[in-house]
């Protein structure tokens, strides 16, 4: 079933094209990958369906359910079941990680948020209280993150570099809330340009200068990504 | 409103039903109620638009309970003045929650004029919680001056986040001797018409001795705030910190004016200032997880007047 579909959508912000003229269709409960180096657009062609500040006065349109969401604001297209996870995410001064995550969700239970965040991976009488500030590690920013786009039960998720600045021991428990996403049906798409991160996604899209320039199964972009795209020597100037 | 109302919206009733929680009650300028526990010495005297305060923690006295100062108006208008002298000795502990309640301001001034010294190796905490009315007819004076024995602690809170500011003049000046640390902070929310003006200094004139000054303001509507932290240190190894940080929104205004002055090269001392709208990141961030723009900034305040 077709969940998200972008037509010939094409962004300029100050004279420069950051994206041009992409189109791709989504199906409910798969996960896909936005790969690519960095700069070609990846993360704007995130913040676009997102719909964030900067992003919303694009050419062509896109569609969710069948439905032009071109005009809907941010919260408005959460409000639908799209939600974001930022590459770098956001310090909250005062705001617990309690408050935070069930901020995200309807009717969320206390109990409910103890559970989230063990799916993640971090004990709730440890971190339940503290606040989402400064004070967390990177890591720990991300699955907190994590905790509260899992509490929003979302129907499509964009993951933005996942794995940025972060352990191992983490990427395994991010990894596991992919997982737990998917078992709830969300759509996922993984923006990154890691090996380990592209390998969760069943379908790819390879980013350059702003377009896409193949897209097909994993294995095969992951091959040319690897071979074509990582060693060339014309970066955003595709063939 | 009685002042038994004021006292329920204070939410101090259970407590001051204990007697092993001293606690004074004024109302306007009238004395309504006191109780003092073993080692505090309370004098309290009516005085004309107000009520003169003396407070001494005698020498090697530990207090664990909070001790409650209730300062309230049931009057729509009325002028109160709290002067007050309070003496920490030598060796004692005490932490002091002041509840200034004033509902049905319309024409209120609460202006308190405090002289504190607490005394070497001594702590003393303080927090002001106000409440006052939807009408902002108030005008908030605090002035204090604080001294600060060798090795003494001293955390000072201030809040104004229930009704409007109305307007208020905070003058408070902390003199810090050796080894001693001062902690204050403000929390205020401003909108309405509000006037705040804030002025805190801090001189760290003994050895070692630490201060840090914070600030979280926000302020909408057509308010305005204006900060002016200054932190000076002239000993040796001495440290502290100026944090301020205010959101303004709509068509308000706010300065800030953070003033370190160091006038030894072992002292040293930091500051940061922000000021400006919700921050983009932190308000998408939840907008994206559902809440429209006003949750989101409500939520944002909420965190930071914490």
């Amino acid at each position: 079933m077709l969940l998200l579909e972008i037509k010939n959508l094409s962004l300029n912000v100050n004279g420069n094209k950051l994206l041009n003229n992409i189109n791709l269709s989504l199906n409910k409960g798969m996960t896909y990958a936005v790969v690519g180096p960095n700069g070609v657009g990846k993360t704007t062609l995130g913040h676009t369906i997102m719909g964030l500040e900067g992003y919303r006065e694009f050419e062509g349109d896109i569609f969710f359910k069948g439905k032009s969401i071109k005009n809907l604001d941010v919260y408005e297209r959460a409000a639908k079941g799209i939600t974001l996870a930022w590459q770098e995410p956001a310090r909250f001064e005062g705001i617990s990680i309690e408050k935070f995550i069930s901020s995200s969700g309807k009717d969320i239970s206390p109990d409910d948020v103890s559970k989230i965040l063990n799916d993640v991976g971090m004990e709730p009488e440890n971190y339940l209280n503290r606040n989402v500030d400064k004070n967390l590690s990177g890591g720990e920013r991300k699955k907190v993150e994590l905790a509260s786009i899992l509490a929003m039960k979302p129907e499509l998720v964009i993951l933005d570099e996942l794995d940025s600045g972060i352990d191992t021991e983490t990427i395994e428990n991010i990894f596991n809330a992919i997982n737990y996403l998917k078992s709830n049906g969300s759509t996922i798409i993984l923006i990154t340009h890691s090996q380990s991160v592209l390998k969760q996604a069943e379908y790819a899209f390879l980013m350059c200068h702003g377009k896409i320039l193949k897209e097909g199964k994993t294995p095969v972009i992951n091959k040319y990504f690897t071979r074509k795209c990582l060693p060339c020597g014309h970066k955003n100037e595709p063939d | 409103m009685s002042m038994e109302n004021i006292i329920n919206q204070a939410g101090i009733s259970d407590i001051l039903d204990n007697e092993k929680t001293a606690s004074l009650i004024i109302n306007k300028d009238k004395i309504i109620s006191k109780n003092t526990v073993p080692g505090l010495i309370v004098d309290a005297e009516e005085i004309k638009d107000g009520v003169k305060i003396d407070i001494t923690l005698k020498n090697n006295v530990t207090i664990d309970m909070p001790v409650h100062l209730c300062f309230g108006v049931t009057d729509k208008k009325a002028i109160q003045k709290i002067k007050l002298n309070l003496k920490i000795g030598q060796n004692s502990s005490m932490s002091v929650y002041s509840h200034c309640v004033f509902p049905f301001a319309e024409d209120v001034t609460h202006a308190m004029d405090g002289i504190i010294k607490v005394g070497p190796n001594s702590k003393y905490s303080y927090l002001e919680r106000h409440i006052h009315s939807e009408e902002g007819g108030i005008k908030v004076i605090p002035k204090a001056i604080v001294t600060l024995e060798e090795n003494a602690r001293y955390k000072s809170e201030f809040e104004l986040m229930r009704g409007r500011v109305g307007r208020i003049d905070m003058d408070y000046e902390v003199f810090c001797k050796s080894f001693s640390i001062m902690d204050m902070s403000v929390k205020i929310n401003g909108r309405g018409n509000d006037i705040i003006n804030i002025k805190e200094s801090g001189s760290l004139i003994g050895e070692s001795a630490k201060g840090a000054l914070t600030s979280r303001i926000a302020v909408r509507d057509n308010a305005s705030a204006n900060i002016y932290n200054k932190l000076i240190a002239t000993a040796d190894y001495a440290r502290g910190h100026v944090d301020c940080k205010e959101i303004v929104m709509d068509n308000a205004t706010a300065n800030a004016v953070p003033i370190v002055e160091v006038k030894n090269p072992k002292a040293h001392i930091t500051h940061e200032a922000s000021i400006g709208s919700v921050d983009s990141k932190e308000l998408q961030t939840l907008m994206s997880r559902g809440l429209d723009e006003e949750q989101a900034v409500e939520l944002i305040i909420e965190g930071l007047l914490s």
